[in-house]
C-alpha cells in the first residue's frame, strides 16, 4: 500500500523502478532513477505518505484509548479540546503571519494547552464525578478556543491570511515535508508506547472508576498517562496536518466491531486501520483531481459512507451491543 | 508502592478478619450514616439489611475505599487500612457491584480476568497462572458455558454470576457484595446465595451481602446487621435480628417471621395477608 501510494501522483513512477530505486537505496549502489525522480521520492511523496500513515495511526489510537477511557463508543480525541486548541494555535501563528514551521509549532502548543486547562479545571472541581467533569470541561474549552478561532477569522486580513487559515482548518498534508516527520514520528511513536503497555489496565477502566479502583488500578494516574499519551500524538498530528475529523471516531468504532473491545487486539487493529484509511483517503485526494481535495472534507464524506455500510449492517445482525447493556 | 501480602505464615491473627469502629460515611457535606461499629470474622457470612437510601452501598463503598470515612477507623486483621493504595485493597477485598458500569462487549472469560489486575505489575499481561485462577473462578460457579459469551448479552442472574466469578478470581480474603440477588429469578437467587455461603465455608472467605429479602438473612448469614436512620439498629444472628419487631423498626410494615422446617429457617410475610 505504501509502495503504491508512493508511485501514485502526477509524476508518474513505475513499480519496476520504484522497486529498483529501494534495492539499489538498501544495497548502497547507485540510483538508476534520474534525479528528478529521485527528489520526487525522498523529498514529496515518501515525507507525504509517511505523515499520512503516522496521523491516521495517531488519530486512531488516540480515539480508541479515549473511547475506552471516556467509556463510551462516540467519543473522539479532540472531546477534551485538542482539535480546537491546536485550530487556535495555528489560527493565532497565521494571523501574526509565522512561517510554517512555527504555525506547526504554535498548534502544537495550543493543543496541549487546551487540555492542560481542561484537566486543571476538572481537578479543581472535586467530590464529582471525574470523567463527566473532564467532558464538560473540554466541551466548555473547545468552545471558548472555536469562539477565538472565529474572532481571529475576522479580524485576519481577507485576501492572504483568511484563505490560508480556512485550508489548514479543513486539514492537508500538502505541505509536509522531511523535517515536520522529524517531530511527528517520534511524538507517535512515544504516544503509543504507553498505550501499548497499558492496555490490560485500560480495559479495566472500561468499567468505570469505581470498578476499577475496586480491582486494584490506580484510575487517577492512569488517566493522567492516557490522556498525555494521546494529546501528544493527536496534538503533534493536528499540528501537521491540521483537523482531519473521523479517523479518531470511525476507525476505532470499526476496529472493535472487527476484534472486539479488548485493547490488546483494539490498539494495534485501530493503527493500522487508521494509518491504512488516511493513506488511501491522502492518496486519493492528490491524484483524484488536478486540484487537490481538502484532507478534512475527504475523511468526513468517506467517514460517513463507511459509518452507514461498516457499522450499520452488523448492528442490525447483532442489535445494539451497547445499547442493551445501557438499558439493564 | 507498598506490596498487598498476606500476614506472613505462622502468624496467629487473633484480631476479627474485618473491623469498624464507629465510623461515619457519606459524601463531602453530607453524613449518611454515623457510629457504626462491627466486626466480622473469617468465614463469617454479615448480611445488611435496610430501608432503601437507608445507604448500604454507601457503607460498602466507604469499606472498601471508594469512598473516603467521615470519620472512624477500618482495620482488616487489627491492621488499619487508610493509607493503602487501591491494589492493595483489591488484594484484600473483592467488589460485586449493584450495576456494573461496562457497557463495552467484553466476554464473559475477559471480564473475569479482570478480576487479576491487583496480581499483576501495570505493564504486565495476564500470566498463565491468572488465567488459570479465572478459568477456576468461572467452574467454581458453574458458567463455563458462558465464558465465550458476550457478557453484556448474557441475562442479568448470569451477569451477576459473573461478577460473583470476577471477584472470586481476586482472590481476595474479604467479599463484599451490593444487594447480589436484585433483578434475579427466583433461581438464580437460590444459585447465587448458595455460592456465597459455600464459598466463605470453603475458603474462609468473609463475606458482606446486602439484601432486600431479609429471609435470605436465614439462607446464608451468619449475623444480621440493621440500618436504620444512619445507625446500626442491631446486629446478631438471623434469629435473633429478624424478627418481627426489628423488620417493624426497618421497613414500616407489620410482618409475622414465621418458623419452617422445625425452625431451621423462617419466612417472613406480611401479616395483612395472613387475614
Amino acid at each position: 500500500m505504501v509502495a503504491v501510494a508512493i508511485a501514485l501522483g502526477p509524476y508518474q513512477l513505475a513499480a519496476r523502478d520504484l522497486f529498483a530505486f529501494l534495492v539499489a537505496k538498501v544495497t548502497g549502489a547507485a540510483s538508476p532513477l534520474p534525479a528528478p525522480a529521485e527528489t520526487v521520492i525522498l523529498q514529496i511523496r515518501l515525507p507525504r505518505v509517511l505523515a499520512a500513515t503516522a496521523v491516521g495511526a495517531a488519530l486512531a489510537a488516540s480515539g480508541a484509548a479515549y473511547q475506552s477511557l471516556f467509556r463510551n463508543p462516540l467519543v473522539s480525541p479532540d472531546i477534551l479540546g485538542v482539535s480546537a486548541g491546536a485550530a487556535f494555535g495555528a489560527v493565532v501563528g497565521i494571523f501574526l503571519s509565522l512561517s510554517v514551521l512555527a504555525v506547526e509549532a504554535t498548534s502544537f502548543a495550543g493543543g496541549l494547552a487546551a487540555v492542560i486547562i481542561v484537566y486543571a479545571i476538572a481537578t479543581a472541581i472535586r467530590g464529582r464525578d471525574a470523567v463527566l467533569v473532564l467532558v464538560l470541561a473540554g466541551v466548555v474549552i473547545g468552545a471558548l478556543f472555536g469562539a477565538g478561532v472565529g474572532l481571529l477569522k475576522y479580524l485576519a486580513d481577507p485576501y492572504n491570511q483568511l484563505p490560508a487559515i480556512t485550508f489548514w482548518l479543513l486539514g492537508s498534508l500538502a505541505a509536509t515535508n522531511p523535517r515536520d516527520l522529524t517531530s511527528l514520528l517520534p511524538a507517535v511513536a512515544i504516544g503509543l508506547v504507553p498505550l501499548a503497555l497499558l492496555r490490560w489496565r485500560i480495559d479495566v477502566m472500561t468499567l468505570g472508576d469505581e470498578e476499577a479502583t475496586a480491582l486494584g488500578v490506580d484510575t487517577r494516574m492512569l488517566r493522567i498517562v492516557v490522556i498525555a499519551a494521546a494529546t501528544l500524538m493527536t496534538s503533534a498530528a493536528v499540528a501537521s496536518s491540521g483537523i482531519i475529523g473521523w479517523v479518531g471516531l470511525v476507525v476505532p468504532h470499526l476496529a472493535r466491531l472487527t476484534v472486539g473491545p479488548a485493547f490488546t487486539r483494539l490498539l494495534p487493529i485501530s493503527v493500522l486501520f487508521g494509518a491504512g484509511y488516511l493513506l488511501a483517503v491522502d492518496t486519493v485526494a492528490r491524484t483524484l483531481g488536478t486540484v487537490e481535495l481538502p484532507l478534512g472534507v475527504l475523511t468526513a464524506a468517506l467517514g460517513t459512507r463507511r459509518c452507514f455500510c461498516g457499522s450499520w449492517p452488523s448492528a442490525g445482525a447483532r442489535p445494539g451491543r451497547e445499547r442493551a447493556a445501557a438499558n439493564d | 508502592m507498598a506490596l498487598g501480602l498476606q500476614p506472613a505464615p505462622g502468624l496467629v491473627v487473633s484480631a476479627p478478619r474485618l473491623t469498624i469502629e464507629d465510623l461515619s460515611y457519606g459524601y463531602p457535606g453530607y453524613v449518611v450514616g454515623h457510629g457504626i461499629s462491627l466486626t466480622v470474622g473469617a468465614g463469617e457470612v454479615l448480611c445488611v439489611l435496610g430501608r432503601n437510601g437507608e445507604g448500604k452501598s454507601t457503607l460498602f463503598k466507604t469499606i472498601l475505599g471508594l469512598l473516603r470515612p467521615r470519620a472512624g477507623t477500618l482495620r482488616v486483621d487489627g491492621e488499619p487500612i487508610a493509607g493503602w493504595n487501591p491494589r492493595r485493597r483489591a488484594l484484600t477485598f473483592g467488589y460485586v457491584p449493584q450495576n456494573s458500569g461496562g457497557t463495552f462487549p467484553f466476554t464473559v472469560a475477559e471480564l473475569v480476568l479482570m478480576g487479576r489486575t491487583a496480581h499483576r505489575g501495570p505493564f504486565a499481561a495476564p500470566s498463565a497462572a491468572d488465567r488459570e485462577a479465572a478459568e477456576e473462578a468461572i467452574a467454581t460457579l458453574g458458567i463455563g458455558h458462558l465464558a465465550a459469551r458476550e457478557w453484556v448479552r448474557v441475562s442479568g442472574g448470569e451477569r451477576q454470576l459473573a461478577l460473583v466469578a470476577r471477584a472470586l478470581a481476586q482472590e481476595p480474603r474479604i467479599l463484599v457484595l451490593d444487594e447480589p440477588t436484585a433483578g434475579l429469578d427466583f433461581g438464580n437467587q437460590v444459585r447465587v446465595l448458595d455460592a456465597v455461603r459455600s464459598l466463605a465455608e470453603t475458603r474462609a472467605l468473609s463475606v458482606l451481602l446486602s439484601t432486600h429479602h431479609p429471609e435470605q438473612a436465614f439462607a446464608c448469614a451468619d449475623r444480621v446487621a440493621v440500618l436504620v436512620g444512619g445507625e446500626l439498629l442491631r446486629i446478631g444472628t438471623p434469629a435473633e435480628v429478624v424478627t418481627a419487631e426489628t423488620l417493624a423498626a426497618c421497613y414500616s410494615v407489620d410482618v409475622a417471621v414465621l418458623p419452617v422446617a422445625d425452625n431451621q429457617y423462617r419466612v417472613c410475610v406480611p401479616r395483612a395477608y395472613l387475614e
